[in-house]
């Protein structure tokens, strides 16, 4: 690519882009040219009419300069014709980078023009840019600053995430690295041209493209996305919902009619079944959004309330990539912020304290989330001192909350999502009110999800949300009981059998269980819940649905079951209000509405 | 939300239109602008744990509505379900609410000197919900208001919070 004869030769690409103005100023650009050719081998590459952008400047040139110059030099020859921002210097050997601020980007900001740094999130990212990268991302997450010495400050630019840690790299150990940021966008990456002889001969593959490939670039990230409201989208979502349901409807329909017909309806019937189910997913993944959205401000969150708590706390988030609706990914942020300070405040100790317990004095805070079936699971987890069971029980007593001593962790876990419930000896403005952690569950619990606390003195504790993947469909089990149909949802659902008359004991005349491979499980009979006549009352001539929820399992008495269907969520609560037991309604194949029945509420039925 | 239903309906009283329909030998009259539409009744979900005159569930093209059996509630007329059984399709409080009724007679337009103001008692409705009497001829009207006796507690149509 380039020949660099002598080490201290390099190859700068140019982009001169002066606005009207300037042209006018100037006149004749050949004296520019002139003095630029001085410096070296000067070759117009390209001279173009650019209407585009907003500043729509008339023309703009692309040239080459081999010379011994270094940047700043080709910068003052510029300085005296034009405006910083209309020119462009990137260097072949290293990366790109600016004589100045580049134009109409709005950020970027340098302290330093001998040596300033590039900031161009839009695209492409350096994996490799020096030989020996000298910082490690220490957290994947954020970015951070690289202080390289004082002719070389480099910036971070991107101020949305403005903040991180400073890095001090001594000059002489080499070029810093570049960032590689999930994101892909480009954190700071700083050459070092001339003061660094040694710096390897053959350039990266990126800069090179990077020079010439920024228009079509930003073009492309242009037309690559849309802004669509989202009604429009939940109105597509829905027209999809009711084609799915009419696709059944059609199916169910077609099995009715005589054989030789519905051999002929049948191809035709399981292609569109098939199209439907495409359409459908691809509908869906519109709303879905990486979980980086939510996670991306903690970092701050965190810096921000260790820094007034006196504590080292380091954030590490993992599987950001991990996706769900949006309109969870919006409501799950605020009870997630307050999980993240609970665990900073509550969880993570002072850093003597935490010397003092033979911990590292800087607590680590670990954001993971993470598909699991069909469930989104995000988890809030610190190595702090963990939940106090003591101080919650004796909170707990204090509050008249029913307790006792002999009640499993998980139990007494729960207990600080009562409403008002705090252990925090003084209320500050951080925490200790106990409004929150109440306001946490009820909003999971609203969004389809489950908490669950897992806590160990000393090591730290763990919170885990649940999440449904999506609000609007989901996989379900059609069941009978008297002639009525119910969804199960299919996540529920670990096995279904018949069970021998054996297996079936009554405990005390009241309840029965089910004594399945040692267990024993409580035996829910579904048309005694919701007062149906069903047509089976013996369990072993009907079926059994095992279940797990919430950690709990049970054994659901059907009827029969019918079939598994991808369900269209339908709320009661539109026109009706919340019905115990049943979480939502759907229609099926034939018009009718079903019940979705509510598993975790069903298996607390049962236990009360 | 009971404030603003009060104010339409007030508003509406005077020279509108009302869709009259019997319960039993009452006639009641509601405001037309509450109706969506009137349909048969069909196959109906029922709902686990409600109350009888809740029917349950329909699906009105994609949506989930409720029916509201109003012979069951105020104990008129004969409860049966055949093809000339109608459903009254309500649009109140941003809800769809379907409610069942002996039948439907017309659309009448009274005016302001035909309503005459509720009397205490009189109907199996709760005075509270009516707006007044209309004369029509020989014929009296209950003119109910429909949203407020739809959004209240009494029907258990809406969370608590809500009515």
């Amino acid at each position: 690519m380039v020949e660099n004869g002598c080490s201290d030769l390099r190859l700068y690409r140019i982009e001169f882009s002066p606005d009207q103005q300037t042209l006018d100023q100037i006149k004749d650009l050949e004296p520019l040219f002139a003095d630029l050719a001085a410096l070296g081998k000067l070759e117009i590459t390209e001279q173009a009419a650019k209407g585009k952008g907003k500043k729509a400047t008339p023309r703009s040139w692309q040239m080459t300069l081999l010379t011994t110059a270094n940047e700043a030099g080709i910068a003052d020859i510029f300085a005296f014709f034009a405006q910083p921002e209309q020119i462009k210097i990137e260097s072949e050997a290293t990366q790109p980078q600016t004589a100045a601020n580049e134009d109409d980007t709005g950020y970027g900001f340098f302290t330093d023009t001998e040596a300033p740094a590039e900031e161009d999130p839009g695209y492409g990212f350096f994996t490799d840019v020096a030989a020996t990268p000298v910082s490690d991302s220490g957290d994947e997450s954020f970015g951070f600053f690289v202080d390289v010495s004082a002719a070389l400050a480099v910036q971070q630019a991107d101020e949305k995430r403005g903040y991180g840690f400073f890095k001090e790299i001594d000059t002489a150990a080499g070029i810093p690295a570049a960032e590689e940021q999930p994101e892909t966008y480009t954190s700071a990456a700083a050459p070092q041209p001339l003061t660094n002889p040694d710096e390897p001969a053959s350039p990266p593959a990126n800069p090179g493209r990077r020079a010439t490939d920024k228009a079509p670039a930003s073009a492309q990230a242009e037309s690559a996305s849309i802004r669509v409201g989202i009604d429009k989208v939940d109105q597509l979502i829905n027209l999809v919902g009711e084609l799915v349901i009419t696709q059944a409807m059609l199916a169910q329909t077609a099995s009715e009619v005589d054989a030789a017909i519905f051999e002929k309806l049948q191809n035709g019937l399981s292609q569109l079944e098939r199209n439907t189910r495409d359409l459908q997913e691809s509908v869906m993944s519109i709303r879905m959004m990486p979980i980086s959205f939510a996670f991306s401000r903690f970092p701050r969150v965190v810096r921000d309330l260790a820094s007034k708590l006196q504590k080292k706390v380091e954030l590490v988030t993992i599987g950001e990539g991990t996706e769900l609706d949006k309109g969870l990914i919006e409501k799950i942020t605020d009870p997630l912020t307050h999980l993240v300070r609970n665990s900073l405040d509550h969880g993570i100790e002072l850093p003597e304290a935490r010397i003092a317990a033979g911990k590292p004095a800087q607590g680590t805070i670990t954001l993971q989330a993470a598909h699991q079936g069909g469930n989104v699971v995000i988890s809030v987890n610190d190595d702090g001192a963990g939940l106090n069971r003591e101080r919650i029980l004796a909170k707990a007593r204090e509050k008249d909350i029913p307790v006792s001593d002999s009640m499993p962790d998980s139990e007494v876990w729960q207990l600080i999502f009562a409403p008002g419930f705090s252990t925090a000896d003084v209320v500050t403005d951080v925490s200790g009110r106990g409004v929150g952690m109440d306001v946490v569950k009820r909003n999971i619990l609203a969004m389809g999800g489950q908490v669950e606390i897992e806590s160990s003195a000393g090591w730290g504790s763990r919170i885990t949300i649940r999440l449904p993947l999506t609000l609007a469909i989901l996989d379900g089990m059609s069941i009978a009981v008297g002639g009525q149909i119910f969804i199960i949802p299919l996540t529920f659902i670990t096995e279904s059998l018949q069970p021998t008359a054996e297996e079936v004991k009554t405990i005390t005349g009241k309840g029965r269980v089910v004594h399945v491979r040692g267990e024993y499980l409580p035996l829910i009979a579904l048309h005694e819940v919701f007062g149906i006549t069903p047509r089976i009352t013996d369990p072993q001539q009907g079926i059994v649905v095992l279940l797990e929820a919430e950690g709990k399992k049970a054994a659901l008495f059907v009827d029969e079951l019918v079939g598994q269907h991808q369900v269209v969520i339908k709320t009661l609560e539109t026109n009706y209000r919340k019905v115990p037991g049943v979480s939502a309604a759907t229609i099926m194949g034939d018009g009718k509405v079903a019940m979705i029945l509510d598993i975790g509420a069903l298996v607390r039925i049962r236990q009360q | 939300m009971t404030q603003s239903g009060t104010e339409n309906t007030d508003s509406s009283a005077v020279g509108n239109e009302f869709l009259t329909f019997t319960l039993g030998k009452e006639e009641y009259g509601i405001d037309i602008l509450k109706v969506q539409e009137i349909r048969g009744y069909d196959a109906v979900t029922a709902i686990a744990n409600t109350p009888e005159f809740i029917k349950g569930v329909i699906n009105l093209r994609g949506i989930i509505v409720p029916i509201v059996d109003m012979r069951i509630k105020f104990h008129l007329g004969k409860v049966e379900y055949d093809q000339f059984t109608v459903v009254i399709i309500l649009n109140v409080a941003h809800r769809v609410v379907g409610m069942v009724v002996d039948g439907v007679s017309d659309v009448i337009t009274l005016n302001p000197d035909q309503v005459k103001a509720a009397p205490e008692f009189g109907s199996a409705i709760d005075t509270q919900y009516v707006m007044g009497l209309g004369t029509v001829d020989e014929r009296m009207l209950i003119l109910v208001d429909i949203e407020r006796l739809m959004t209240s507690s009494d029907m258990e149509l809406m969370e608590s919070v809500a009515a």
